[in-house]
C-alpha cells in the first residue's frame, strides 16, 4: 500500500510549525500505524532528515502515552482504540492521511506531534488519591463492596489518561478524564470519605489548566478509547454541586475532644 | 570479594520480623534531613517514592515517560498474587513460599522469597485501601483466580488491567506526595550516570529529554526501580522505552549484575508478521486452559488450518505431556513450540508460529461462554491480526517477557554498592530463575512500600546529613563523561539507523541466547556481538543536537547499552552449564528432552563484576543455602 | 459569600447557571406555547387578548415575567463566556476535523442556534411585547367582559407578511435544534443522569423539541394561509 502523508511539523514549543508532505511506499497492511511511521522515520534518518517526533511506548493501547489526531478523529478512525492500535489495513490504498497533534492551550506542542499533558497530573495532584499512607489499613475483605458498583468503578478506573477526549472535544474540555477519576473514586467506600472535596479541588485545578467547558457534546465519549461513559461526567457533577452545597457547613472549629 | 546476602539467621517465619526489629531507625524528626533519589516510578518506583515521602524523607523521582502513570508495569494484564488464602483452599505465606522458590527452580534467596509472601498479605489491604477495584464476588469480597498453573486460586485481578489499576493506585499515594511538596517529580527525564563518593552512591546525572539539559541531583541514597532489559531482544512484549541504561551506569560503578541469562519467555504472543515487526503483543496465559495447541504432522503443511482433518494435526504438547497438557509451564510450552517450528511444521506466513485452537471449546461450551471468558483478548488478537479467532485457530509464538536476572541485591536490597539500591524487576532477587505468573506485580510492590522503607534507615541510621553539592568534583566528572558519550553519538554520522543495529541485536540474542542455548552458538554470538558494538560505535547515524528533545539520541544510548549488557548475558549463559528455569542449555537435558539441572555446582547466584570490558567480568558467586525445602527436579509428564 | 461566587465563577458554575436558565425557559416555552394556541381559537382573538391582557397585569405572572426576561439576558451572557472561554482553550484548531463523527450536529452549533433564537428574539419582544406594553394599541370591547388591547390584530396583521412568517421558521427551525441538544444537555449538567430515567428525559425533549417549535411554527404560517383566502 502507498500513502500520502500530511504531517504537523514544530521543530519546538517556541516555534511555528506547518504541514509538511511525505510519500511512503510498499506499507504492508499488517503494519500498525505507528510502524508505519516508524518506517517513515527511518527513511528520512537515512537522507539525513530528522525523523517525525511522536509520543508512544507501550504499543498496545494501555499506556496512554500515544496521541494523534489522525484525518480529523482522535485515535484515528476507528472506535475504542488507541493510535498505536491502529492498522493500515483501516485505510486504502493511496489514501491521503492528515496527522495533527493534540490541540488544546493546557496541552501546548512540544515538538512535532508530541504534546506536554502534565496539566493531567496536576490534576490528579490536586485531589485524585485516598489520602492512606502505607501500612495500617483494614483487611482487604473488611468492606464488602457489591459487585456492581466496583465494576462500575472498574469502568471509570479504566481510562489511560491519553487526552483523546481532551483533543476531540470542540471546546477541549477535560471533564471525561477528570470525572473518571472523581467517579471512580467516589463509588468506592474507600474512596467516599473526601469525595466532595475532591471533585471540588480537581475541578477548580481543572480551570487553572485552561481547559474549556462542558458543553455535553459526546464527542469525548465516543473517541475515547476505553470508552468511559458520560454517567461518570454527571455523577461528578452531581458530587460537585453536594460540595458546593454542604462543604461549608461545618463549623470552623478545630477538634472536638470528647471527655 | 564474598557476597554477603545479609539474610538474617533464625528460623525462617522470623527472619524478616527480627530483622525489622534489628534495624537501625531513624528519628522521624531526622528523616526530613535525608534526600533519597527514586529513579523509575513504576510499581516498585512509584510505592517505593510514595512511603519513603510518607516517613518524612525528602524524594525527588525520575521517569522518562511524560507521567509516571505510564511506566511499563501499566501493561501486566493477568493480575497479582498474594497468600491471603481467601479461599479457604489450603493457601499460605509457606505455600507461596514453596511455590515461588520450586517455580524459580531453586535459583533464588529462601528469605527473601519468605518475605515476599509474607508481605504479599499486607499488598492486596494496602492497594484496595488506596481504591484500587479489584474484581470482586457477588457477595461483595474479593475474588481470586488460579494463574500460571498454580494449584491454588491466590491471583487477584482487576480485568485485564491489573498492572493498570495497580499503577494507578501507586501513582496516586505518590501525586498525593507531591502535593505534599515531600516528593518532587521529574518526568520526562532519564538518568544517564551514578554518582559515587567515597564509595558511596550520592547522586544521579540525568538528562531532561525536553530541552537535553544535563544535571546533577544530590542525595543521601539512589533507588534503582528501573524495570527489566527484555528490550536487548528488540522485540518483546516489553514498552518501547524499557531499558536498561541506570542499571547498566551503576553496573559499571561497581554494582554487580546477577544472572544476566536468566529470561523468561512467554508462549502466548501474537507472531510477528514481518520485518517492520516494533513489538509483541502478549495474550493473557488463561487462554491455554480452553485451548488446544497444535501444528500440522506434516512438514510445509501451508493448507489452512480447517482443510487439515483431525488426524493430519499434532497436538504436540498434549502428546508430549499428557497429564499438563497444554497447561504446561512457560518455558516447557515455549521451547516446544520453537522445536516444532524448528522441524518446519511452524505455521502462517513466517512459519514461526503455532496454533491455538478453540474450536472444541467452543464446541463444548458453546461461544457465549468462550466469549464471555476471552472475548476482549480475542478482540485484540483480531485488531492485531484481523483474524477471527472464533472461527480460524489463533496463531502463536513465544515472546520475551520478563527478565529475572538484574541487579544483585542483599537482603536490605541494596546493591554491591553502599547506598545504591534496586527494586522491581531491576533486581535480580526473588524469582530464581523463572518467575511464576502474578508474582512480578507482587515483588515490585513488596519492594516499595513494604521492604525498603525498613531497609533504608537501617543504612541512612550510619550516615551523617551532610549534603554535597553538585558542584563537588565527581559530580562534574560524571557529567563530562555523559556530555562526552553524547557528543560521540551524534558525531559518529555513520549510515547505519539506531533501530537497525538494535534489530540486529535483537536477532543474534534471540538466535542464540533465547529459549534455547548451545555452547558453540554462544560463542559465536560473542564474536557477533562484538561486531556490532565495533559497527554501532563507527556506523551509527544520530541526528539532531543535544539540545532538543531527540528520541533517536536517547535510543542509541540506550542501544550502546544493551549491546554490552547482551554480550555479559552471552558470557553468563556460557558459565552457567546447566539448563533451569528459563535458561535452557541443549548439551544438558534428560534422555526424554527435559531440563536438567546440575545442583551440585551451579545452586548458586551469579553475580558478575565490571571491569572495563563486559566480556571479561569478573563472576563472583552467592551460594545459595536451601534449609527449608527439598530441591526437586520438575517434571510435567 | 465568596463560596458563591467562587462556584459561579467555575466552569461548572457556569454550566449550572446555563442549565437552569435554560430549564427555566423550557418552562418559559411551555406556558407560552399553550398560551399562544389561543390564537386558533375561532372568535376573532377574544380569548387571545383575554389571555394578553392576564399575562401583563396578573402578579405572579408578572414575577415569572421579569425571571423569563432576566433568565434570557443571564442565559445569553453567559453563553458569550463560556463561548469565548471554549475558543480560548484550542487556539489552534485542527486542519481536518470531523466531529460529525462524534456528536450531533446541533451539539457543536448551541451558540450560533442561540443567536438565531437571540435575533428572533429581539424582533418579537419589539413587535409584539414593547407595542402591549409601552405602544398604543387598537382596543376592542367585548360585551359583558370589558375593553381590551387588540393584540391579536397586531399578531394577525404581522403575520401577512410572508418574511416575518419566514423569520418565524427559521428561527423555529434554530429553536428545535437548540433544544434537541439543550433538552437532554440541562439534565446531565445537573447531574441528573440515571439508567432508567434518562432514556426518558432523552424521548421528552426529542418530542418536545420537535413539538414546541412546530406549534409555535404553525401558527404564523396558519394565519398567513388564512389571510391569504
Ligand atoms: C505484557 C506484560 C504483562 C505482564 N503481566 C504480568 C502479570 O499479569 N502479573 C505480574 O505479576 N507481572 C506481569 N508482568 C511483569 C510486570 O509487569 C513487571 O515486571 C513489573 O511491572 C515491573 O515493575 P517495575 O516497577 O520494576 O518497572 P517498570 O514498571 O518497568 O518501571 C520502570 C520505571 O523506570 C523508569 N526508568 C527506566 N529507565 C530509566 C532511566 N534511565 N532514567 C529514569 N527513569 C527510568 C521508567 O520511566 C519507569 O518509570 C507483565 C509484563 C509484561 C511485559
Ligand atoms: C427560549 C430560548 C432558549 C431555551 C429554552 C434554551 C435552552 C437551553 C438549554 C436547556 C441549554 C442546555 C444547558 C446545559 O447544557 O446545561 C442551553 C444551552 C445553550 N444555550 Fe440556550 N436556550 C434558549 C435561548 C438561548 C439564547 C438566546 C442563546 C444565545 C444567545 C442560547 C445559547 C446557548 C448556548 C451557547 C448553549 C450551550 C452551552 C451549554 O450547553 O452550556 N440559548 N440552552
Ligand atoms: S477519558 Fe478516555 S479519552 Fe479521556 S484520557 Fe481517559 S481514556 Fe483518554
Ligand atoms: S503506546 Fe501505549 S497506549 Fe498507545
Amino acid at each position: 500500500m502507498d500513502f500520502t502523508l500530511k504531517i504537523w511539523r514544530q521543530k519546538d514549543a517556541g516555534s511555528k510549525g506547518s504541514f509538511n508532505t511525505y510519500s511512503v511506499k510498499d506499507i504492508s497492511s499488517d503494519m500498525s500505524f505507528l510502524e508505519m511511521l516508524d518506517e517513515l522515520n527511518e527513511d528520512l534518518i537515512k537522507d539525513g532528515e530528522s525523523p517525525v517526533h511522536f509520543d508512544h511506548d507501550c504499543r498496545e493501547g494501555i499506556c496512554g502515552t500515544c496521541s494523534m489526531y489522525i484525518n480529523g478523529r482522535a485515535h484515528g478512525p476507528q472506535k475504542a482504540i488507541t493510535t498505536c492500535q491502529l492498522h493500515m489495513r483501516s485505510f486504502k490504498d493511496g489514501d491521503t492521511i492528515t496527522i495533527e497533534p493534540w490541540r488544546a492551550k493546557p496541552f501546548p506542542v512540544i515538538r512535532d506531534l508530541v504534546v506536554d499533558r502534565s496539566a493531567f497530573d496536576r490534576i490528579i495532584q490536586a485531589g485524585g488519591y485516598v489520602s492512606v499512607s502505607t501500612g495500617g489499613v483494614p483487611d482487604a475483605n473488611e468492606i464488602p463492596i457489591p459487585t456492581s458498583i466496583a465494576n462500575e468503578a472498574m469502568d471509570a478506573a479504566s481510562c489511560i489518561g491519553c487526552g483523546a477526549c481532551v483533543a476531540a472535544c470542540k471546546n477541549a474540555s477535560a471533564m471525561l478524564f477528570v470525572s473518571a477519576k472523581v467517579s471512580h473514586l467516589a463509588l468506592l467506600p474507600q474512596g467516599k470519605v473526601e469525595a466532595t472535596s475532591r471533585a471540588e479541588n480537581m475541578i477548580a485545578q481543572m480551570d487553572k489548566e485552561g481547559f474549556g467547558l462542558c458543553t455535553n457534546t459526546g464527542a469525548c465519549s465516543a473517541e475515547c478509547p476505553k470508552e468511559i461513559s458520560l454517567t461518570h461526567i454527571a455523577r461528578m457533577n452531581r458530587e460537585y454541586f453536594n460540595a458546593k452545597q454542604t462543604s461549608n457547613n461545618i463549623p470552623d472549629k478545630e477538634e472536638v475532644h470528647e471527655g | 570479594m564474598i557476597l554477603d546476602s545479609k539474610s538474617p539467621h533464625g528460623p525462617l517465619e522470623e527472619k524478616w520480623s527480627k530483622h525489622i526489629f534489628d534495624a537501625k531507625l531513624v528519628n522521624p524528626a531526622n528523616k526530613r534531613k535525608f534526600d533519597v533519589i527514586v529513579v523509575g516510578t513504576g510499581l516498585a518506583g512509584a510505592s517505593a517514592a510514595a512511603s519513603l515521602a510518607e516517613l518524612g524523607y525528602n524524594v525527588k523521582a525520575f521517569c522518562f515517560q511524560d507521567s509516571p502513570r505510564r511506566a511499563h508495569s501499566i501493561a501486566a494484564q493477568g493480575g497479582i498474587n498474594a497468600a491471603k488464602n481467601y479461599q479457604n483452599d489450603g493457601d499460605s505465606v509457606f505455600r507461596l513460599f514453596y511455590d515461588t522458590i520450586k517455580g524459580g527452580d531453586y535459583r533464588s534467596r529462601e528469605s527473601n522469597v519468605y518475605r515476599l509472601a509474607e508481605v504479599s498479605l499486607n499488598i492486596i489491604d494496602q492497594c484496595v485501601a488506596q481504591g484500587v477495584p479489584f474484581a470482586r464476588e457477588y457477595g461483595g469480597l474479593l475474588a481470586n483466580r488460579s494463574f500460571g498453573g498454580a494449584q491454588v486460586s491466590r491471583t487477584f485481578y482487576a480485568r485485564g488491567q491489573t498492572g493498570q489499576q495497580l499503577l494507578l493506585g501507586a501513582y496516586s499515594a505518590l501525586s498525593r506526595q507531591v502535593t505534599n511538596g515531600k516528593v518532587q517529580m521529574f518526568p520526562r527525564t532519564e538518568m544517564l550516570d551514578l554518582v559515587m563518593v567515597d564509595g558511596h552512591a550520592r547522586g544521579i546525572i540525568t538528562r531532561n529529554l525536553i530541552t537535553g539539559k544535563i544535571e546533577s541531583h544530590s542525595a543521601h541514597a539512589v533507588l534503582l526501580c528501573t524495570g527489566g532489559y527484555g528490550n536487548v531482544f528488540y522485540l518483546s512484549t516489553n514498552a518501547m522505552g524499557c531499558n536498561t541504561t541506570a542499571a547498566w551506569r551503576a553496573h559499571k560503578h561497581g554494582a554487580f549484575f546477577a544472572n544476566p541469562c536468566f529470561t523468561q519467555i512467554h508462549p502466548t504472543c501474537i507472531p510477528v508478521s514481518g520485518d517492520h515487526q516494533s513489538k509483541l503483543t502478549l495474550m493473557s496465559e488463561s487462554l491455554r486452559n480452553d485451548g488446544r495447541v497444535w501444528v500440522p504432522k506434516e512438514k510445509g503443511d501451508k493448507r489452512s488450518p480447517k482443510d487439515i482433518p483431525e488426524a493430519e494435526r499434532d497436538y504436540f504438547l498434549e502428546r508430549r505431556y499428557p497429564s499438563f497438557g497444554n497447561l504446561v509451564p512457560r518455558d516447557v510450552a515455549s521451547r516446544n513450540a520453537k522445536y516444532v517450528c524448528d522441524e518446519g511444521r511452524g505455521v502462517g506466513a513466517t512459519g514461526l508460529a503455532v496454533y491455538l485452537d478453540f474450536k472444541d471449546a467452543i464446541k463444548r461450551d458453546g461461544k457465549d461462554t468462550i466469549e464471555s471468558k476471552y472475548g476482549n483478548l480475542f478482540d485484540m488478537y483480531k485488531q492485531i491480526t484481523g483474524e477471527n479467532p472464533y472461527e480460524t485457530p489463533m496463531r502463536i509464538y513465544p515472546a520475551v517477557h520478563y527478565t529475572m536476572g538484574g541487579l544483585w541485591v542483599d537482603y536490605n536490597l541494596m546493591t554491591t554498592i553502599p547506598g545504591l539500591y534496586s527494586l522491581g524487576e531491576c533486581n535480580f532477587s526473588d524469582h530464581g530463575a523463572n518467575r511464576l505468573g502474578a508474582s512480578a506485580l507482587m515483588q515490585g510492590l513488596a519492594d516499595g512500600y513494604f521492604v525498603i522503607p525498613y531497609a533504608i534507615g537501617d543504612y541512612l541510621a550510619t550516615r551523617s546529613y551532610d549534603k554535597i553539592p553538585t558542584d563537588h568534583p565527581s559530580f562534574k566528572q560524571s557529567e563530562e563523561r555523559v556530555r562526552d558519550q553524547i557528543s560521540k553519538l551524534l558525531s559518529i554520522n555513520g549510515s547505519s539507523t539506531v533501530d537497525q543495529i538494535h534489530r540486529e541485536l535483537g536477532k543474534v540474542m534471540w538466535d542464540y541466547c533465547g529459549m534455547s542455548r548451545t555452547a558453540e552458538g554462544l560463542q559465536q554470538a560473542r564474536g557477533k556481538i562484538k561486531e556490532i558494538k565495533e559497527r554501532f560505535w563507527s556506523d551509527v547515524k544520530v541526528l539532531g543536537t543535544n539540545e532538543e528533545l531527540n528520541m533517536s539520541l536517547e535510543k542509541a544510548g540506550r542501544v550502546a547499552d544493551f549491546i554490552e549488557l547482551g554480550a555479559l548475558m552471552i558470557e553468563d549463559a556460557l558459565n552457567r552449564k546447566e539448563s533451569c528455569g528459563g535458561h535452557f542449555r541443549e548439551e544438558y537435558q534428560t534422555e526424554e528432552g527435559e531440563a536438567l539441572r546440575d545442583d551440585e555446582n551451579h545452586t548458586y547466584v551469579a553475580a558478575w563484576e565490571y571491569q572495563g570490558d563486559e566480556s571479561n567480568e569478573t563472576l563472583h558467586k552467592e551460594q545459595l543455602e536451601f534449609e527449608n525445602v527439598k530441591l526437586t527436579q520438575r517434571s510435567y509428564k | 459569600m465568596s463560596w458563591l461566587t467562587d462556584a459561579l465563577k467555575s466552569s461548572l458554575g457556569r454550566k449550572l447557571i446555563m442549565a437552569i436558565t435554560g430549564l427555566f425557559l423550557i418552562l418559559f416555552l411551555m406556558g407560552h406555547v399553550l398560551g399562544n394556541l389561543l390564537l386558533f381559537k375561532p372568535d376573532g382573538g377574544q380569548a387571545f387578548n383575554e389571555y394578553a391582557r392576564f399575562m401583563t397585569t396578573t402578579p405572579v405572572i408578572q414575577v415569572l415575567s421579569y425571571v423569563t426576561y432576566l433568565s434570557i439576558i443571564i442565559h445569553a451572557i453567559y453563553s458569550i463566556l463560556i463561548t469565548r472561554k471554549n475558543k480560548e482553550a484550542r487556539p489552534i484548531g485542527y486542519a481536518v476535523n470531523k466531529g460529525g463523527e462524534n456528536s450531533t450536529w446541533s451539539s457543536r452549533n448551541m451558540g450560533i442556534l442561540g443567536t438565531i433564537v437571540l435575533i428572533f428574539l429581539v424582533i418579537h419582544l419589539k413587535s409584539f411585547w414593547y407595542e402591549m406594553r409601552f405602544g398604543i394599541l387598537p382596543t376592542v370591547i367585548y360585551p359583558g367582559v370589558g375593553e381590551f388591547k387588540d393584540l391579536y390584530s397586531i399578531v394577525a396583521a404581522a403575520f401577512t407578511q410572508w418574511w416575518y412568517v419566514l423569520l418565524y421558521l427559521v428561527a423555529m427551525f434554530g429553536l428545535g435544534y437548540h433544544l434537541a441538544h439543550g433538552f437532554e444537555s440541562a439534565f446531565q449538567t445537573l447531574g441528573l443522569n440515571h439508567k432508567k430515567y434518562t432514556p426518558l428525559i432523552k424521548k421528552i425533549g426529542f418530542g418536545f423539541a420537535i413539538i414546541v417549535p412546530l406549534l409555535f411554527a404553525s401558527m404564523p404560517v396558519v394565519m398567513f394561509i388564512q389571510s391569504l383566502a
